[in-house]
């Protein structure tokens, strides 16, 4: 049978948790397994509990399975909290004697002296979370040798000593599983050969994105769970001239954006959704002034602060229509670590041939899971500039209007100092020029070029995904980081002798009104599932094509969605 | 084409647009001052970015001939900031009023002043709001009464000195009823490498019948005429700043030549970032990371 394994690592904040995922993870990836990595922290630095899952497998997966194979347990708590998910055959690796309370005992439990074998072997009882990783590695009877490349790797920074403390401490883990438990019954996990892949989260791949795309000014205020976007890019970027400034608040981050792009260079800020908030007066001016501007908007759960550190889909309705004035901006969903890294690319250049805020819209689910993804072929990544003015131009260019009406809604864009002509643009309403005005025609006329331009952007899109499946009862849709559950909900259904069809939305707007009712037509009862409250997918989709879901699957706890949640869920609705 | 030899007149200023401004407001005098000052200093029109607010203020660089970017109530000097980091070429100036820079901007101007970005904001003080007929401002003398403040108003700030504890690298005050000194301090504002806060007092001859241009012409005094002032000592600037009432200097209040923001990224001296062009290819090391 195909490997596909769970693992749960839990404990405290501070034990390392997301550090050992990652290791494993890694380490999985390099003998040819497609991992993902998610996490589940509280909004703390120490204590509490949190746990990281790993699952592995031969094929690519982007969701959790809610069946744990191996539990690896550092404190009672993960295993009070994990036991009912335990699939029967499987294991939980603990340090019995250290653990507190909680129940311990059972067939099932491999005892090792975690601590003890850190301090002997490592130097230091603190490593006992690397001793554990080696257990594991020795229990599923995989190559040691691609755990210490991954440690080498990790800890290389901290210097050659901690590297083979680490190592040693690994070893120690590895070979007493491999001694105490070789009788045991547990998962087979064979390395598969050498891989291409590379493993990343969905922020680091939009920050990537940007990047690649040439951005060259960010500006952010620190809010889960888009911060390391903005760190990535501040460590990374030094190569590369593009400067991170910490604003003093999400307002200035955004002003700061507008102001860079309207200067001339691409620029891009990310956030959450209360952070958003205090954005979205620089959005409706983004659209006002014609002004690029690409705004990463990671969702966690609200009203308010919310769950800081968990997951929810419930800005879409704001990111749609957040801001006065009535305005339309393009709003982008990527569905993974993949799309994530592209359609930044994508929203930079939509920006900037549109002249217009783009929402690249994530939620915490795809902000820090760690998922193995194709390598991404740079020479695919083309930056399109849209219609700018030559420095040639420029240089003779008189009378330039920054606002021109044109056909298309399209004004060519000259920049401040490419030659001797200004750049004059306004938040008040504003005739061609740039010039404030009070008149109702230039208004009227004014208005009308800005919606126009947005005429052929759906050219620009990527159609949604979309799986037909033969005489098929129903469609699942979804939009953003949930394809991976619902994509795996139908075959679970499929194996259970029930077709689904998936429609699944990367762009809530332009909404794919052609796609979404050719995919209807195939299997009209519609199953929308969301992670919010309020349905706010099917009410869209209602608005665009007149279309009503059938029923909506709702999540609105914090945590995402499984695809075993979902099919059981739909098995509920339909029986 | 305009050649480098070319002497740039104060015609090359002259703007077309139709003036929106009361008569007898205040900001006439600045935007004379404004024009004197960008002659004497050389600069051409395509080389100056101005990024206003809302506000009369907000209307001013439409009055004259240069790049504009007139920004959201209280939020130029971020908008500003980012420009100047993105292409350090240009001369940049933001403009706001009081309520602008003091009220709404309050947050950005503390950060701003505190950054030390080589920009100048002028900040049009005329004591009340006038584009919103009449309100209190922050600077508002106490006890002047208005429409939304029939008790008087309650606070009075006094910018200067937050400017001063923020370590404004430049901070001066003018009076638009001195044309000749204030495009002085522009001038000087904008040679000054750092944030240069340039407060004028404006009198606002349609709301504010208390602060008129009489009143402050008979109480403003020049610093750069006391002889025993010294502008970099920052406790002396304090007190200074804090001066108002029967007296109320004008000039250069304080001074702290200090790093820009602009040293610290990186930027400086290099080409603008807006001209450097990005070749996907260069970011494989970075993709290798993943492996």
């Amino acid at each position: 049978m195909a490997v596909d394994i769970s693992f749960v690592v839990g404990g405290e904040a501070g034990q390392g948790i997301q550090s050992m995922s990652f290791v494993l993870g890694k380490t999985l990836m390099r003998g040819g397994y497609e991992v993902l990595i998610t996490q589940d922290f509280e909004s703390r630095i120490r204590g509490g509990h949190s746990f990281a899952r790993v699952r592995a497998a031969e094929r690519h997966i982007q969701a959790t399975s809610e069946k744990i194979d191996i539990l690896i347990a550092l404190n009672a708590e993960t295993i009070d909290l994990h036991k009912g998910e335990m699939d029967a055959a499987g294991l939980v690796i603990c340090d019995r004697g250290k653990l507190k309370t909680g129940d311990k005992n059972g067939d099932n439990f491999l005892d090792i002296p975690l601590e003890r074998l850190a301090a002997e072997k490592g130097g230091d009882r603190l490593m006992s979370n690397i001793v554990t990783i080696g257990a594991v590695v020795g229990l599923i009877n995989y190559d040691f040798g691609l755990l210490a490349d991954v440690l080498g790797e990790e800890f290389g920074r901290h210097g050659d000593k901690t590297v083979e403390g680490n190592r040693a401490a690994a070893r120690a883990g590895y070979e007493y599983a491999s001694q105490h438990f070789a009788d045991r019954t547990s998962p087979r996990v064979a390395p598969r050969g050498p891989t291409e892949k590379i493993m990343m989260t969905g922020n680091e791949a939009v920050a990537l994105g940007a990047m690649v795309a040439g951005c060259k000014f960010v500006s952010g205020y620190p809010m889960t769970p888009t911060t390391s976007i903005l760190e990535y890019i501040a460590e990374k970027g030094r190569r590369f001239n593009i400067p991170v400034v910490q604003a003093e608040d999400e307002i200035s981050a955004a002003n700061m954006v507008v102001g860079a792009a309207y200067a001339g260079a691409r620029a891009m800020t990310a956030t959450s959704g209360g952070g958003f908030c205090l954005m979205v007066e620089a959005l409706s001016l983004a659209a006002m002034t014609e002004t690029p501007m690409v705004v990463v908007l990671g969702q966690r759960p609200g009203p308010a602060i919310g769950l800081p550190t968990r997951t929810e889909q419930s800005d879409l309705e704001f990111a749609l229509y957040g801001g006065h004035g009535g305005f339309r901006r393009p709003v982008l969903a990527p569905s993974g670590v993949a799309e994530a890294f592209w359609l930044t690319v994508k929203a930079f250049n939509i920006a900037e041939k549109y002249q217009t805020p783009v929402i690249l819209i994530t939620d915490h689910d795809l902000a820090d899971c760690y998922n193995t993804v194709e390598r991404f072929d740079l020479k695919k990544a083309k930056v399109d500039r849209g219609q700018t003015i030559s420095d040639e131009e420029a240089a003779s260019l008189t009378n330039y209007k920054r606002h021109l009406i044109t056909e298309s809604g399209i004004s060519p864009r000259a920049l401040p100092m490419q030659g001797n002509s200004l750049v004059v643009t306004d938040s008040d309403e504003h005739d061609e020029e740039g010039h404030m005005i009070e008149d109702a025609e230039t208004r009227t006329r004014m208005v009308l070029k800005r919606q126009r331009k947005f005429d052929r952007l759906q050219d620009d899109m990527d159609e949604p995904t979309i799986t037909l499946r033969p005489n098929s009862e129903f469609t699942l849709i979804g939009w953003g980081s949930t394809y991976g559950a619902i994509k795996e909900a139908a075959e679970l259904l499929e194996a259970d002798g029930i077709a689904a069809s998936v429609l699944h939305l990367n762009a809530l707007w332009p909404f794919p009104v052609d796609a979404v009712t050719r995919a209807l037509a195939h299997s009209p009862k519609a199953f929308v599932i969301e992670s919010n409250a309020t349905g706010q997918l099917a009410r869209l989709m209602r608005a665009e094509t007149g279309i009503k879901a059938h029923k909506s699957i709702l999540k609105f706890d914090g945590r995402s969605f499984s695809p075993q949640y979902i099919v059981n869920s739909l098995k509920k609705e339909v029986s | 084409m305009v050649t480098a030899s070319d002497k740039v007149k104060v015609e090359d200023y002259a703007s077309t647009s139709a003036v929106a401004w009361c008569p007898g407001c205040g900001n006439f005098g600045i935007l004379r001052a404004m024009k004197k000052a960008l002659v004497e200093l050389q600069l051409r029109p395509h080389q100056v970015l101005m990024v206003s607010g809302i506000g009369q203020a907000g209307k001013f660089p439409h009055y004259l001939q240069c790049n504009v970017l007139n920004e959201l109530h209280g939020r130029p000097i971020p908008a500003a900031t980012a420009a100047k980091i993105v292409n350090t070429e240009l001369t940049v100036i933001a403009i706001s009023g009081d309520g602008d820079a003091y009220g709404e901007g309050g947050n950005h101007l503390v950060h701003a002043m505190n950054r030390n970005v080589d920009m100048t904001y002028m900040v049009h003080n005329n004591q009340v709001y006038a584009l919103t007929r009449g309100q209190a401002c922050p600077t508002t003398d106490l006890g002047f009464t208005t429409t939304m403040n029939p008790n008087g108003a309650w606070v009075s700030l006094r910018p200067l000195a937050l400017a001063v504890a923020c370590d404004c690298s430049f901070v001066a005050r003018g009076f638009a009823g001195d044309g000749e000194h204030l495009a002085m301090l522009i001038q000087m504002a904008i040679r000054h490498k750092g944030f240069a806060l340039v407060e004028v007092l404006q009198p606002c001859p349609t709301f504010n019948h208390r602060n008129t241009f009489q009143w402050y012409s008979q109480r403003v005094y020049k610093l750069d005429e006391a002889k025993d002032y010294d502008p970099k000592d920052r406790g002396a600037a304090f007190n200074k700043a804090l001066e108002w009432g029967d007296r109320i200097p004008i000039g250069l209040i304080y001074r702290n030549d200090r790093p820009l923001f602009e040293d610290y990224l990186g930027v400086t001296g290099k080409v603008p970032l807006v001209r450097e062009k990005t070749d996907p290819l260069q970011f494989e090391s970075l993709i290798d990371e993943f492996k």
